[in-house]
This record gives C-alpha cells, sequence and structure tokens, in this order.
C-alpha cells in the first residue's frame, strides 16, 4: 500500500514538472525581431555530442565562425545524444531570447512542440546536419546537410569512369555494398546512389547488409560475405569505420587491397573522408573517399547574414563535399544531386599535404 | 533392450538435451541452406569457414554468459550492465596504451598492464553491483541499471568522447592471431575462461555455495554460508569476466569505440543462460548449457547472414527463432509432450 502511494505521488509530481515545463515556455511568446542591441548577434547551438571526429570537427567550425571577433556570441550546448538535452536547450535558448538557434538534432522526429514554441518567440531555427520530421514545413527557416544522394551518386560516376578507364566491362563489376545504419539518412542516400547505378550500369551487385556504420560489424559482414563469393572486386562501404572493418576482413582471408580490378585486386570504396580514412587512401587501401563535410559553420553563417539583412533564404542547402582518390585516372565526374539536375564534381588525389590540412 | 531405452531416457531427460538439440537443429537448416557451410579450409595461413567464424565470434559472449550464469544462479536476477562493462574495459585500456591520444602508432605502456588495468576497472564495476545487490538487497535489474546508462558515459568520459585507436599490431593479437597460429586467439581466451571457472567451481566448493544460496539464500546462511559475501564474489567473477570481453572485442577493431562495444550484448548474454536450459530465477545452473546457448546465438546471427536475410529482417528472423527454442524449453511445454508421450504409449 505504502509504495502504491509514494508511487502516485511520484506520478503526480513528474505530470506537474512536464506541466510546469510547458507553462513556462508558452507563456513567453513575446515577438522580438533579431534585436542587435550593440551590433552582436546571440546564437544558440544545441550540438548532439562529441561521438566522433566528425562531430567535433562540426563543433569547431561553428564555434569558430561564431566567435566575438566575427561580431557573435555563441551560446553552445552539448547534448550528449539524448533528445530531451535538446528540447531542455532550445527552451532555455527561448528563455535566453536569442537572436537565432542552430539545431544538430539527434533524432528526425518528436520536435513539433518545441520548435513551435520557438517559433511562437519569433527566433529563426537553422537544422544542420540531421533533418528534422515536423509536420509543418515553417516550424525552421533552414537546413544546411550534406547531400547523401549526391555522395552516393557521384562515387558511382567516378566507379563506371574508373572501370572504364581500367577495362573492366560493367557487368564484371562484382560489388557488395556494406550499408550504414539502416534508417539513417547518409546509408539511405548513398544506397540509393548505388542503387541506381547498379540499374544505369548492369553492375553486379552480390549483396547489400548493414554494417551499422561500425568497424566490428563492418569487418563480420565482410567475413561472412567473403565465403559466398569469390569474386568480389569492389567493396562499397557506406563510412570510413566499416571500410576499416572491411580491409582487414578482405587482408585476413589473403585477397589484396587495392584499385588494380583488373588484375584481381579487390578496391574498397568509402565516404567521410577522416583524417584516418584519408591516411588510408594514401596507403592504397582505399581507392576513392568521398567527402562528408562537417565544415557547416560558413554556411550557415551566409543564411543568418541573409536573414539579417531581410533577404529570402533557401529552405535547403546543401554544403560543398570534395573526392579524394588513389590517382587521377578519373578527373571528374558529372553526378546526379538531390535537388536534382547534374553537376561536376573535381577529384583530389590524396597527398601527405592534404591529410596535414584535415583536422578531424 | 531395456537398459537402451533407459540410456535413451536419460539422455533425452538430461539438462543438455534440448540446447544441444537446439544447436544442432540450427546447424542442419544452414546445412540445408548453405552446403558448404560445414566447409573447412586453410586460407592465408588460418582455418577458414562458417564454423570457425561461428566460434570465433562467439567468444565474446562465451565469456559474458559464463559469468551471467553465475550471477543468475546465486542472485536469481540479471546483470544488465555487462555490455556497458565492456565498453569501459576496452576504454581504460585503449587509453593507457595510447597515453591520452586519439590515435597512435606507438604504445605508451605494456599491453599486459593495460588490459590488466582494463579488467580491473571493470571488476570494481562488478564489486559495485554485488553491493547494491549483496548487501542493499536491491534488485539486480534496478542495481545493474545504474551501470547500464552510466557505464557508456564512463566510457565516453575516459575516452573525451573519441574513438581510440591503437595502430599497433601486437595489440590486435588478442583479437586475432597468434603468430602463425591458424585458430583465432578469442577462441583460446574463451576456452582457458571456461576452464578456469569450470575448475574453481569443481575443485572448491563454490559451485555447490552459489546454488544453494541461490536456492534458498536463508537458509543456506542459516548453516553457515555467508551468503552476501558469495553473492557478491559472483557479481565481481562476473564483471571482470565482461572485462575480459571488453578487451577481445576491442582488440578486435584495434580501439576503443564506447558506443558500439558490447552494445545489446547484456541481453544476448541472458538469452544465452536461458537458450542453455537455466533457471532465470536462479538456483541450480549448468555452465556448459550457457555456453551451447551462447554459440547457439551467434550460430543463429552467422547463419542469417549466410543466408542473404536482407539487413533490415534480420531482427525478425532472430526473434522468430528465440521464440520457438524459449517455448520448447518451457516446462509447461515439456510437461504436455510428456503426458502425450506417456496417452500413446498407453493407447499401444
Amino acid at each position: 500500500m505504502k509504495k502504491k502511494i509514494l508511487s502516485l505521488m511520484l506520478c503526480g509530481m513528474m505530470a506537474m514538472g512536464v506541466m510546469a515545463g510547458c507553462g513556462s515556455a508558452g507563456k513567453k511568446s513575446a515577438d522580438k525581431k533579431s534585436g542587435s542591441k550593440d551590433g552582436t548577434i546571440t546564437v544558440g547551438f544545441s550540438q548532439v555530442g562529441a561521438e566522433s571526429d566528425w562531430r567535433t570537427a562540426n563543433t569547431k567550425s561553428m564555434k569558430e565562425t561564431f566567435s566575438e571577433a566575427n561580431g557573435y556570441k555563441l551560446i553552445f550546448d552539448d547534448a550528449q545524444q539524448k533528445q530531451e538535452n535538446q528540447i531542455t536547450a532550445i527552451r532555455n535558448f527561448i528563455q535566453q531570447d536569442v537572436d537565432y538557434i542552430v539545431l544538430a538534432p539527434v533524432t528526425e522526429t518528436g520536435w513539433d512542440t518545441v520548435l513551435k514554441e520557438a517559433k511562437d518567440a519569433g527566433i529563426p531555427v537553422i537544422i544542420v546536419d540531421r533533418m528534422v520530421d515536423v509536420s509543418d514545413d515553417s516550424l525552421y527557416t533552414a537546413w544546411v546537410g550534406s547531400d547523401f544522394y549526391a555522395e552516393g551518386s557521384k562515387a558511382c560516376e567516378w566507379l563506371n569512369a574508373y572501370a572504364t578507364a581500367k577495362g573492366v566491362s560493367g557487368k564484371d563489376l562484382h560489388i557488395v555494398d556494406i550499408q550504414g545504419t539502416i534508417g539513417a539518412s547518409a546509408q539511405i542516400g548513398r544506397t540509393k546512389g548505388m542503387d541506381e547505378a547498379v540499374k544505369a550500369y548492369g553492375w553486379d551487385l552480390l549483396e547489400q547488409q548493414t554494417g551499422e556504420f561500425t568497424q566490428a560489424k563492418g569487418q563480420e559482414v565482410m567475413e561472412s560475405v567473403l565465403k559466398q563469393h569469390d569474386n568480389i572486386n569492389v567493396v562499397y562501404c557506406e563510412n570510413d569505420n566499416e571500410a576499416f572493418g572491411a580491409i582487414d576482413a578482405l587482408t585476413a582471408a589473403g585477397k589484396k587491397v587495392g584499385g588494380d580490378i583488373a588484375n584481381g585486386e579487390v578496391m574498397v570504396m568509402s565516404f567521410d573522408s577522416t583524417n584516418a580514412g584519408l591516411k588510408d587512401v594514401l596507403d592504397k587501401k582505399i581507392t576513392l573517399n568521398t567527402e562528408c563535410n562537417p565544415l557547416h559553420g560558413p554556411r550557415v553563417e551566409e543564411i543568418i547574414k541573409k536573414l539579417e539583412a531581410g533577404d529570402k533564404v533557401d529552405k535547403l542547402q546543401y554544403v560543398d563535399e570534395a573526392m579524394f582518390a588513389v590517382d587521377d585516372t578519373v578527373k571528374s565526374v558529372k553526378a546526379k544531386m538531390s535537388a536534382g539536375g547534374e553537376k561536376d564534381f573535381d577529384i583530389t588525389v590524396v597527398t601527405d599535404d592534404v591529410i596535414s590540412k584535415r583536422a578531424y | 533392450m531395456a537398459k537402451a531405452i533407459q540410456k535413451k531416457n536419460s539422455i533425452v531427460h538430461n539438462r543438455l538435451f534440448l540446447p544441444v538439440m537446439c544447436l544442432i537443429a540450427v546447424l542442419i537448416v544452414n546445412l540445408i541452406q548453405t552446403p558448404d557451410f560445414f566447409h573447412i579450409s586453410m586460407n592465408n595461413g588460418v582455418l577458414y569457414g562458417y564454423i570457425i567464424d561461428i566460434i570465433n565470434r562467439g567468444s565474446e559472449l562465451v565469456i559474458l554468459a559464463v559469468g551471467m550464469t553465475l550471477v543468475t544462479a546465486s542472485s536469481g536476477g540479471q546483470d544488465i550492465s555487462v555490455g556497458a562493462v565492456m565498453a569501459v574495459a576496452g576504454a581504460v585500456c585503449c587509453q593507457i596504451l595510447s597515453g591520452g591520444e586519439v590515435s597512435t602508432n606507438t604504445l605508451a605502456a605494456p599491453i599486459i598492464l593495460a588490459a590488466l588495468v582494463g579488467i580491473l576497472v571493470s571488476g570494481v564495476c562488478g564489486a559495485f553491483n554485488g553491493l547494491l545487490v549483496a548487501k542493499l538487497h536491491i534488485q539486480p535489474m534496478v542495481a545493474t541499471l545504474i551501470l547500464f546508462t552510466a557505464g557508456r558515459g564512463i566510457a565516453q568520459l575516459v575516452t573525451k568522447g573519441q574513438i581510440t585507436y591503437i595502430r599497433v599490431d601486437s595489440y590486435k593479437t588478442i583479437g586475432g592471431y597468434i603468430g602463425k597460429c591458424p585458430v583465432p586467439t578469442p577462441v583460446f581466451v574463451a576456452i582457458l575462461t571456461v576452464i578456469l571457472v569450470s575448475l574453481i567451481l569443481k575443485k572448491t566448493a563454490l559451485g555447490l555455495y552459489i546454488e544453494s544460496v541461490g536456492i534458498n539464500g536463508a537458509a543456506s546462511r542459516l548453516v553457515g554460508l555467508n551468503s552476501t559475501m558469495l553473492k557478491f564474489i559472483t557479481y565481481v567473477i562476473c564483471g571482470l569476466l565482461a572485462g575480459l570481453a571488453g578487451i577481445v572485442a576491442s582488440s578486435r577493431i584495434y580501439s576503443a569505440d564506447a558506443n558500439n562495444i558490447g552494445l545489446n550484448m547484456e541481453m544476448d548474454a541472458i538469452l544465452a543462460v536461458a537458450l542453455g536450459g537455466n533457471n532465470l530465477g536462479g538456483g541450480k545452473f549448468n555452465l556448459m548449457g550457457s555456453i551451447i546457448g551462447a554459440y547457439t546465438i551467434q550460430a543463429l546471427t552467422t547463419s542469417l547472414y549466410a543466408m542473404n536475410v536482407s539487413a533490415d529482417q534480420l531482427p525478425v528472423y532472430k526473434a522468430v527463432v528465440v521464440v520457438i527454442i524459449v517455448v520448447i524449453q518451457s516446462p509447461i511445454f515439456r510437461e504436455r509432450m510428456a503426458k502425450r508421450k506417456i496417452a500413446r504409449k498407453a493407447v499401444a
């Protein structure tokens, strides 16, 4: 009985807490447009966490762009991978009456309420990296991030051009696609690029299996796939960690990793272009590494400047992303973009200089 | 003839009968689906084949299942923090080896030392769980929930939120191969763990004590067993073994990935104990059963890969098979089957 009363009380307290939280945030809807009292613009940035080098570089880019020297005051919040922390952070930003909110969401869903609060308070929200899935598009002003589909499609265009240059026909490309975590936007875009290319060029796609973006799974999947097929010559890994695992599994099975697919080498393609990933390109273990650019700061600043000037901004904005290859067999490719249309992409050959410039 | 029937009965009623049958069933399905499933060859100087993969990849799970069995037997509850503790051990070990760097090509400390410290820290985690369960009588699920949630946070803290890479070949030995030995090292680690623990259980009275505490803690205390201490010890052992599994997992990828090392492994370890025919309510236990259970789970995962089950459907297939196995092993189902058999005999 005692326990029941206690749990009832706890439930009641929790409910009250929730209501109180809503109330305080809801009341505050003073409409205030970018009040730059002394010329400084206050930006609240809610970051997912610091789970990878990529993320750290993303944070650094924001901090460098929105520095005091550039006329900004940045309030940074690390959510440690928890959505509730991010929601709290956004509410705090609203309380503090910041001029802009920048959000790198941990998940796609569950943002309707808190973004509505921000909208009611008249604060523009800019989403970076992952997308948010909200019922009303006007809840955020703009989104800045990677065009994952373009990444996949240009990597596949490169593969086509490279194979042609090496005299390997499309049906002789036996490909394994180690996918990312199923449902992640990076996985969806990069897999779609591969699927379309397989249809268009008649490649032999042996297997598609998820490596969950981790090295351990990438290795385990590669191990298993190697036992079913002995004619694999291209491994398409959807991030660098998976590529590391796949390379280990290939080497352990006695395969030679490299770009010479005409002569029995297995080519590994990867995404992200982290420092470690590029080192593997230099060591000729990864033949092509397509970048996933974490430097979102400048693009976000551009949007804020436009908004300050009262201009309209595009809803979806993609950052520029490079491609890094072992050699210059292919100099540039023309690939499809998410927004429609095609664009030319140049290929950078990896040197020590490129790697030393890469902080993440 | 009568003797033969008796012998048959004793095999059927052996506690290991069902777990072994389940493992065999999984393997037979494999054989039909993938004819070369049992094919083992030498490739690049090492043993190569699906079976080797199962035995190799199942090593961490076997190590975890051993610890989980003891905890289950003594306290009638499970330690759900083992996955997170694995991450802690991996993080501590790699951080010591790298000397605080994110990625390193030289070792800052001897591997043995770093591994021992990692395992020791996980032992402390186990002691913390043991204290809560044995001394403060908190339900095991709740007590270990603390480290289940906090453990990865601690590991993140140790690695400063980054993946720490140890790019030194000697560190890959634990998760790879010793010199020219064709058998993967994790297999040896798992076998040694099992031998060591079963020796301790068999050669001392510890096994018996643990069972007795699990069956009736109060009565065991009255006959002079320190049941608090015994429960505590099983949690410490479980923590130490989780640490060992963490080192193996970390060595496989020569890095400390705090977010992913041992992810969801606690559930597989508990499942291994259950598949092994052990009562999750504590008491009598069977170490071999849990080990067979662990290999069954790994066999299932590997065979689903071999059968090209697409990634998004994988958990569904796994769940279906697990449900079937658990139902077959449930007491009610067994009773029904036994009754039907008797009825059939009566008709005949």
